[in-house]
């Protein structure tokens, strides 16, 4: 039975032009190094011949009568008078030259020789990879140039130089390109299989230019510039150069001029010709335009990052879009971007009058094409008529043609709040770094939305640029809407939780709201109420005849009707909080009755919370709750005011002195295991030398003395200092980076050992040889706010070092891996029935993932949250699940 | 016979053939033609062991083997594969 397989390219073939294939496609010969006449018309034989091809509307091409968009264009031909080389193989007719007989044209390897390769090529059992056939043909090439003495005709050959980056010489003695042409005319088609020539496409002749092929027009269109001058392209300018030399050469041929002249202008045309393809040509002098910037011919065209490849065929541009400099807003939703009015006015949307929107449509063409103003209204740029022809609106013609406007007419009306934007950040690792959010026109220069959002962007705002496309089509619009606004991409499809949250000052304000319920003046809370979207005021405590919120009470206000849940917080760790219940939140009934709010609450990609919230209350209203918890977090913070600096990090002396004793004891300590190793005293752990033992045992006794210092720290700093409340709140950093400043900074390793490379036997010259104690390894017994000694200074930079080359070498890894990963994915698609499909339909899995789950609708990986499930219909208590 | 049998091996999946006339309600449950599965040679190491169970003998292009798998998302997996020639 047969399996139908569908098919793909297996190879492509290049091929050399025939100079009678050349002539054949030819629409025209050109004679004549001109363009058009006085009067501007193309002429007859010129260059802009119009049997070429047309690049003006109106007129029809000579060869297919075609107008501007239906002809393809028409090749022309130039016969030269005198053959040159072709730049683009010169390294072929070089290595033709030198393997083959000048006499008898064959290679210059005995038959037998040639007999064993051949049947190694024509070996249909084993074909030969493309990598293999190369292989033979340079090692008959370099085989042949080697043999002097023809064994075919027994002929003397001279040795073939190539003086770049033209001109072939032997013994010194010039070949003309007439003469290659000559020997190459001689070489036997058999042999060109080995020369890695196909013979019935190719012939090596062919590599020397007879009739040289003219590009159609619309290759090398003209330019007319706003003056009415007219400019011809880069490559039209090298072809006049080509016939008018092409011309002299020929008078002078027929007119039997001097062989000197003859051959000063047959380089000359070798010169143009070269330049026409490559205008960089290694010992050629670039053709130049008359201002002296260098021509753009053939090669320059497609190479390098300005070429067509990477340029136009890799990169490509996009309208409809802005870029600029972002900054914060949290005033704005998260659904929502800021965007500067000057970019509003140039962002246009086109939408056709009907009878729907027709006086919507004529108010904002009356509107002009936007005035400075306080407040911004949108206006319109251009409006297109059922012809296309198009009208600029201006101040002055606005009323007018708002008046005449019609049914169908395509107006370009400039951006209005309430539009659907993608909204995209570089390098865009994953499907949130572009969504689609709604417009807000705003003043001032920079794109604004809600901090919650920089995580999915990764953005931040020293100095990030982001880029902004508008929607042109209602379904774009609502594809857009449904799939990737902000809100639809909560969770993540890479764990399953909420990416997006509360960040920093967010996290500090709540948890300065609600940690141990503090009392807020009723004036306060009133003004805090203020910044968030709530009709009602919590009720008032009165407490010595003056009346408070409660913090608590506060945050309530922006929970959903009926949230219960109850988690552990950050602080449900009894050695942080050891008689108190701050870290158990118990929400009953939309009330928050316990606990304080942290980074384990609302904290993106772990907040419990607003996971929860999202699951049961859906997008919208995870996005309205994430929206007042921003808004809520500005207002507490920006009454209580919060700020941290280097003496919050300030301990007190008893505190220093027991640091100290702990720097001490732990290096004691080292000492100590360094004195029972030396004595033999220490045993092997097993899987591990000596050695191996030994620095265990050190590693641990110093990461001991950290923690220590950790403890003592903490001790001593208390929650009402500011890097603390960061610290427990988990808003930025950790107790260890506080111990660090205040207290030990410790072993500074690399690659999980401690420092042992440098100078012979000892890490730098400060030390002993064959010091292995503590400081000599790379310990650092200061603290951040103390400062560190010149030996711990060096150490902490080499350690600093191992992580910024890390960072460096993933980086690149990764993103090569992902781009190798995308190439090999990016067309596989989804069927209808689940099953993931390739762009041949064949399948690559018959249920997507093979379990059918949404990754980003699933509960952390699993496709139902059983213990959610079980308390919502059964009521009974929620064990906290698998957590 | 070789020494070992690759199908024992913990990291291989089992491999089953699938009787000719089983074929066409496989491929109407799947919703999918032997074009469309996945392939694997008859020259597959796998394919080769199977042939030399007992009962099974030649495994023509165009036979379908079942492949059950353990699955990370999905507990047990079965795919599918068209044997195809060289
Ligand atoms: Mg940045
Ligand atoms: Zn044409
Ligand atoms: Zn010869």
């Amino acid at each position: 039975m047969k399996v139908e397989i569908s098919k793909g390219i297996e190879e492509l073939k290049f091929a050399l032009l025939s100079p009678e294939e050349i002539r054949r496609m030819s629409a025209v010969k050109v004679i004549t190094p001109d363009t058009y006449d006085d009067d501007g018309y193309p002429i007859e034989k010129g260059l802009m011949d119009p049997s070429m091809g047309v690049i003006e509307p109106g007129l029809k091409c000579k060869t297919c009568g075609g107008k501007v968009d239906q002809c393809p264009g028409h090749f022309g031909h130039i016969e030269l008078a005198m053959p040159v080389v072709h730049i683009g193989f010169i390294k072929e007719i070089y290595s033709i030259l030198s393997s083959t007989c000048s006499n008898c044209g064959r290679i210059k390897l005995p038959d037998s020789n040639l007999k064993e390769f051949f049947e190694k090529i024509k070996d249909t059992a084993n074909r030969l990879s493309d990598i293999e056939y190369d292989d033979i043909v340079s090692e008959v090439e370099s085989d042949a140039s080697e043999v002097v003495i023809c064994p075919h005709c027994h002929f003397e050959n001279q040795k073939v130089a190539l003086d770049k980056p033209t001109t072939f010489r032997e013994e010194g003695k010039k070949l003309t390109p007439k003469e290659i042409r000559e020997r190459f005319e001689k070489i036997q088609n058999d042999d060109l299989p080995l020369i890695g020539l196909d013979p019935k496409v190719a012939r090596p002749e062919w590599m020397i230019l007879t009739v040289f092929p003219v590009p159609p027009v619309n290759v090398r269109p003209t330019i007319t510039l706003e003056t009415g001058e007219r400019s011809e392209d880069d490559l039209t300018h090298k072809l006049v150069d080509v016939i008018r030399i092409n011309q002299r050469l020929r008078e002078n041929r027929d007119q039997g001029s001097p062989q000197l002249i003859i051959e000063d202008l047959w380089d000359l045309l070798q010169y143009h010709v070269t330049t026409y393809f490559d205008n960089q040509t290694p010992g050629t002098p670039p053709a130049r335009h008359r201002s002296g910037r260098s021509l753009k011919t053939l090669v320059q065209r497609l190479k390098g990052k300005e070429g067509r490849f990477r340029s136009n065929l890799s990169g490509k541009r996009v309208n409809f879009s802005a870029r600029t400099v972002i900054s914060p807003e949290p005033f704005l939703s998260i659904n929502q971007v800021g965007v500067p009015a000057k970019a509003a006015r140039e962002l246009t949307v086109t939408e056709t009058a009907t009878e729907h929107n027709f006086e919507r449509l004529k108010e904002l063409i009356k509107n002009g094409p936007g005035r400075d103003e306080a407040v911004y209204k949108p206006g319109v740029n251009y409006v297109y008529r059922i012809d296309g022809s198009r009208i600029k609106i201006s101040e002055k013609n606005s009323a007018e043609v708002a008046e005449k406007m019609e049914l169908g007419w395509q107006v370009e009306r400039q951006m209005e709040d309430g539009d659907i934007v993608l909204f995209n950040r570089q390098p865009s690792l994953h499907r949130m770094s572009m969504m689609a959010h709604e417009v807000r026109v705003l003043p001032y220069r920079t794109f604004r939305f809600n901090l919650a959002v920089c995580a999915p962007y990764n953005a931040d705002f020293d100095g990030d640029e982001m880029n902004l496309h508008v929607l042109q089509s209602q379904e774009a619009r609502a594809e857009a809407e449904i799939l990737m606004k902000v809100q639809e991409n909560f969770l993540s499809p890479r764990f399953g939780g909420p990416i997006m949250g509360a960040i920093h000052d967010h996290i500090t304000a709540l948890f300065m709201l609600t940690y141990r319920n503090p009392l807020i003046p009723l004036e306060t809370g009133l003004h805090i109420t203020s910044y968030i979207d709530v009709d009602r005021t919590p009720e008032t405590v009165e407490v010595d005849g003056k009346r408070y919120f409660k913090g608590r009470d506060i945050f309530s206000l922006i929970l959903p009707e009926g949230v219960n849940l109850e988690f552990k917080g950050k602080l449900a760790d009894k050695s942080l909080d050891p008689n108190g219940t701050e870290g158990l939140i118990r929400i009953e009934k939309g009330k928050l009755v316990n606990g304080a709010i942290d980074e384990n609450a609302v904290g993106q990609s772990k907040g419990a919370l607003l996971d929860y919230v999202l699951r049961k209350y859906g997008n919208a209203e995870g996005a309205k709750f994430l929206d007042n918890l921003t808004r809520l977090a500005a207002g507490v913070i920006s009454f209580t005011g919060f700020s941290t600096g280097i003496d919050d990090e300030d301990v007190p002396g008893e505190a220093k002195a027991q640091l100290r004793e702990v720097g001490n004891e732990a290096v004691q300590k080292v000492e100590k295991l360094i004195e029972n190793y030396k004595n033999g005293l220490i045993g092997m752990e097993p899987g591990k030398t000596l050695e191996d033992t030994l620095e265990s045992m050190v590693m641990k006794a110093l990461s001991q003395a950290r923690e220590k210092s950790s403890e003592i720290a903490s001790h001593y700093l208390g929650m009402d200092n500011s890097t603390v409340i960061m610290a427990r709140s988990g808003a930025r950093a950790n107790m260890m980076n506080l111990a660090q400043m205040a207290g030990i900074i410790g072993q500074q390793s690399i690659r999980g050992q401690r420092q042992h490379r440098g100078y012979t036997n000892r890490t730098l010259p400060h030390f002993q040889k064959g010091d292995i104690g503590a400081y000599a390894r790379g310990f650092v017994s200061s603290s951040y706010k103390e400062g560190l000694n010149p030996t711990e200074y060096f150490f902490h930079a080499t350690g600093g070092r191992e992580g910024l080359v890390d960072i460096a070498v993933r980086t690149s890894r990764s993103g090569y891996m992902q781009r190798r990963l995308i190439n090999a994915l990016e067309d596989l698609k989804v069927s209808e029935e689940g099953k993931v499909l390739d762009t041949e339909d064949s399948v690559i899995q018959l249920e997507y993932g093979e379990d059918g789950t949404d990754p980003s609708r699933s509960f952390e990986g699993d496709s139902v949250d059983v213990d959610y499930l079980v308390k919502e219909i059964f009521g009974t208590k929620y064990e906290g699940g698998k957590k | 016979m070789a020494k070992y049998n690759i199908l024992m091996h913990e990291m291989v999946p089992e491999h089953w053939l699938v009787p000719v006339k089983e074929e066409e309600n496989i491929l109407k449950s799947l919703g999918v033609t032997k074009g469309q599965l996945p392939k694997i040679r008859r020259t597959d190491p796998v394919i080769k062991t199977l042939e030399k169970a007992p009962g099974i003998g030649e495994i023509v292009p165009g036979r379908i083997i079942e492949i059950v798998r353990k699955s990370r998302t999905r507990g047990i997996a079965k795919i599918y594969r068209t044997v195809i020639g060289e």
